[in-house]
């Protein structure tokens, strides 16, 4: 099998897999990275959601022979202790219930903040919509990404 | 003023405490039952059993307290809010509290289950007298040291103060505790066998604080996993790995009814990373010959195919290579066959009665009116984020087994009798759950990666794609209701609601929520329909579509009768105050109540311009709930925007993670019945992914409002009750705003079929 060299969380992975092998599995089974979630594997529902380049992509769609160059960030990377605002306004709002969704959440919001430092609610609102919580603790997923953006501009 | 329980069974009948090698005191206890006398405590942490006890205590002599709890976490909050409970009556600091999630040996052990809502209700009592023994035990030993009385001590946050204000942490009198402790066991165990026969044992005193003295419960503490949340840790089932662990996807039959003829797995094998492809299943179908088998071995009547490869993705991916031939078992069954059998039932007369109050017959004879609709519902699947999987090690000496389950002990007993195996070699461990929903109340993939680890004799994780998960599944049956009411001299004179469900009927107390007991000619039939589509528990079974069926019929009913709705329930509840039928548990006064709150915290009396409020009250898992749904429109089309939940749950443990319930219950409810939409055709879901499948998204979203009625009575639990009124009080406000009545889920298909009254 063919060896694709990563740069994750600034740190660069040598992977032996196969071409067509998700980022999302390699992360997963190969690095032993697990907190980048499976939800559906079709990019519906934005468990698996990572970083690549500052962007927030879902890591099921994306083949490791593609990420060649690419920063790739996931929830184990965003920050070093769990300190970046957005997991701290998770924190304070005491978001997750069963908690399976919330990385992908927390990628989603962190690389909409970084794009928009000040948004409306329906802005988050709209931001977070690929992002399925079967638990429903949308309420306060909006909150925490508010907060966050208070936060950040402070 | 404390409360003083005298228990008629000594404190040995459910707790044991016994010294660490390590240092330190452990303490032993069971949620619900009494262990039995002949038990032993292990001196080595790492020797914990779950025999008899069900969940332990360490404090350790630097004062530390450890708790493990092997109640299975679904996200309803338990690992944060049962510790609490032990902690304010132990009387520690919060934060010298750490959960450890506990291991599970299934043998002699009671009953552990996530659902119904009932962990907090079950575990009160017990709970609460751990901790306060625990912290007698400590007092007794630091008076002991002083040679004070005990009385004269207090204990206040992990602090032992005597009456000259000489003071010692649990730490440093941990280890004397549990020697006082044995020692005293042993007093009472020789003074049990001087008993006469017959004669009873001296009650022991348990000193609990009054609820006015509590100083963490009632307070918020945020989820006690919730740094490894945020930061990816491994928490969960599919985060689980061990040494030379292999992968497996299953292939099931593609449509319920199918059983496996053949299969060619020449192009599976060729995958790279497919280690090899097996087929299972025998064991399975042996065992639905045998009586009191567990219900979901039936789920897959049929052997399967399994991949087993080195990584997930090369397994699922083996899975698609396969090429199998399926034959029909069973009939192929259609949604649309269902609708009429449905019906035909409900117009039938084979019926099953659950409850009969006076003569509806005759009230319907008599009446000036009779009203009558009919509610649909669809099957429903669970949609756990995380997929199906279980781990398992079966070897000659053990079968170890990890994973989210919510019935670990019928999970573990299953897989002994499955695979001919002794239940005490079994280990099984549970993490955290993905949501569970129900789903995870059905061992199925325990079965299975039990059943692959015994075939391939490796270590094997069993992962469920999301198709699979969505299409073979356990589904909330599809449901008619159909209610009729008789009108007589403007009053509700007869009730009758006949309920037709694919596979199984309503059952327990469920017959006699309200408003059974609120009219005199009541009555309740059931009939069923036998499918081979696998159906069970759905988040509050029943109730999640019965509240939203009954509760717009009654807005229907205030309506024809030119009533207040809210009046008209709470004239109907003033009727059953009093009542001397048992049967009858939820209460008049606390379903006012919870019903004037929310039309007080809503502004129902007084809405906003533009705003449609519909209302409800709803008695279900224990706890009272009332909602009010506020919808607007916007582009002409009705928009849920707010939901006011009133709740009255007793005490409320852990307001943080109780309104997290709340909330994520109401907006469930809301998205179930907005969008929930699942067929079958020839035996086969019509919606495998989430492409298809339509669940509510944040911009879709009303905000949850929540409000407690403020008591001290027994907490109840709040994983499931303010679903099933969402639905209702959406329906009755959606007809305010757009005219129609809404009698079928998902509303949006019924609102896209009518046009928009206004």
């Amino acid at each position: 099998m063919p060896t694709y060299n990563l740069k994750i969380n600034g740190s660069s992975q040598s992977i032996e897999a196969a071409e067509d092998t998700p980022l999302l599995w390699a992360l997963r089974d190969q690095l032993d990275m697990v907190g980048t979630k499976y939800g559906c594997g079709i990019g519906q529902c934005g468990a698996c959601t990572v970083h690549i380049d500052g962007n927030a992509t879902r890591s099921c769609q994306l083949q490791i022979s593609q990420l060649d160059g690419k920063e790739i960030t996931t929830i184990e990377g965003l920050s070093e202790d769990g300190s970046h605002p957005v997991q701290e306004a998770w924190k304070a709002i005491d978001v997750p219930q069963c908690g399976y969704c919330q990385a992908g959440q927390i990628m989603t919001a962190s690389a909409f903040l970084e794009k928009n430092p000040n948004p409306s609610r329906e802005e988050i609102r709209n931001a977070m919509h690929g992002n399925i919580c079967r638990c429903a603790s949308y309420n306060r997923i909006e909150n925490a990404v508010a907060m966050a953006a208070e936060k950040k501009m402070a | 003023m404390s409360t003083t329980i005298s228990t008629k069974f000594s404190r040995r009948s459910f707790l044991r405490t016994s010294s660490l090698a390590s240092g330190g005191m452990l303490i032993g206890f069971n949620f619900f039952t009494a262990c039995k006398d002949n038990v032993k405590m292990p001196v080595d942490i790492a020797k914990l059993n779950y025999n008899d006890f069900n969940a332990f205590i360490k404090i350790s002599d630097e004062g530390m307290v450890t708790l493990f709890s092997p109640n299975p976490e679904i996200g309803q909050g338990v690992k944060t809010s049962m510790p609490m409970i032990i902690a304010e009556e132990l009387d520690v600091p919060w934060e010298n509290v750490n959960v450890v999630q506990g291991i599970l040996d299934t043998q002699n052990y009671v009953r552990q289950v996530a659902g119904g809502s009932q962990s907090i209700r079950f575990g009160w009592d017990a709970l609460r007298q751990t901790g306060a023994t625990a912290r007698q035990m400590l007092v007794n030993a630091a008076a002991a040291r002083w040679g004070v009385d005990a009385s004269e001590c207090t204990a206040k946050q992990g602090v032992i103060t005597n009456a000259s204000g000489e003071s010692l942490g649990y730490g440093e009198v941990v280890n004397e505790a549990a020697i006082l402790e044995s020692e005293r066991a042993a007093k009472r165990a020789a003074m049990m066998a001087e008993l006469d026969e017959g004669e009873e044992p001296p009650a022991e005193n348990i000193v609990l604080k009054d609820p006015k003295e509590y100083t963490l419960i009632g307070t918020d503490v945020g989820n006690v996993d919730i740094d490894k949340i945020i930061t990816g840790k491994p928490l969960f089932g599919l985060d689980y790995k061990a040494e030379g662990m292999v992968y497996a996807s299953v292939l099931r039959p593609p449509a319920f009814g199918q059983v496996l003829e053949s299969y060619d797995d020449t192009a599976a094998k060729a995958v790279p990373g497919v280690i090899d492809v097996v087929k299972i299943g025998e064991k399975a179908i042996k065992m639905l010959g045998m009586e009191q088998v567990d219900w979901s071995v039936r789920l897959a009547p049929s052997e399967k195919v399994v991949v087993i490869a080195e990584n997930t993705w090369a397994a699922i991916q083996g899975k698609k290579a396969l090429i199998a031939q399926w034959s029909e078992g069973s009939p192929l069954e259609n949604t649309k066959a269902h609708d009429k059998i449905l019906s035909d039932l409900l117009d039938g007369k084979d019926f099953t009665n659950l409850r009969k109050d006076g003569d509806v017959t005759k009230a319907f004879r008599q009446a000036d009116k009779v009203v009558e609709k009919t509610y649909e519902s669809p099957f429903l699947p669970h949609n756990c984020m995380e997929p199906m999987n279980f781990y398992a090690n079966v070897t000659d000496s053990k079968i170890h087994l990890v994973g989210p389950v919510q019935t670990p002990a019928s999970a573990a007993s299953t897989v002994a009798t499955l695979l001919g195996r002794d239940e005490k070699d079994i280990r099984l461990e549970m993490t955290r759950m993905g949501g569970g929903f129900g789903r995870r109340l059905y061992g199925d993939f325990v079965y299975e990666a039990a059943e692959i680890s015994d075939k391939i004799r490796k270590p094997v994780k069993m992962v469920s794609s999301r198709e699979d998960d969505m299409m073979t599944g356990v589904y909330r049956p599809a449901i008619k209701y159909r209610i009729a009411a008789s009108i007589k001299d403007g009053e509700v004179t007869g009730y009758h609601l006949k309920e037709a469900a694919v596979n199984s009927n309503m059952y327990g107390l469920i017959p006699n929520f309200f408003p059974a007991g609120a009219i005199a000619n009541y009555q309740v039939d059931v009939a069923k329909y036998d499918s081979n589509i696998s159906t069970g528990a759905w988040r509050a079974p029943y109730t999640n579509f019965l509240s939203f069926a009954e509760q717009s019929f009654l807005d229907e009913l205030a309506e024809v009768l030119e009533k207040d709705p809210v009046q008209m329930r709470l004239d109907m509840l003033e009727k059953v105050k009093g009542t001397t039928d048992d049967r009858i548990q939820y209460s008049a006064e606390r379903l006012q109540d919870v019903l004037k709150l929310a039309v007080e915290k809503s502004g129902y009396n007084n809405p906003k311009d533009g705003v449609f409020q519909g209302v409800c009250a709803y008695y279900c898992h224990n706890t009272h709930v009332a909602e009010v749904a506020d919808v607007v429109m916007e582009n002409n089309q009705p928009v849920v925007k707010k939901i006011t939940v009133a709740v009255d749950c007793g005490i409320v443990i852990n307001p943080l993670g109780a309104k997290n319930q709340i909330e994520g219950g109401a907006i469930d409810g809301v998205g179930h019945s907005m969008y929930g939409d699942f067929a079958f055709e020839n035996g086969m879901p019509t919606s495998n992914n989430y492409d298809k499948y339509r669940l509510i998204r944040m911009n879709e979203t009303p905000v949850v409002e929540t409000h407690f009625v403020k008591n001290t009575l027994s907490p109840t639990g709040l994983g499931e009750p303010t679903l099933p009124p969402a639905g209702a009080a959406v329906a009755i406000a959606m007809k305010k705003a757009t005219g129609n009545r809404i009698y079928k889920q998902p509303f949006v298909s019924a609102m896209a079929s009518k046009p928009i009254l206004g």
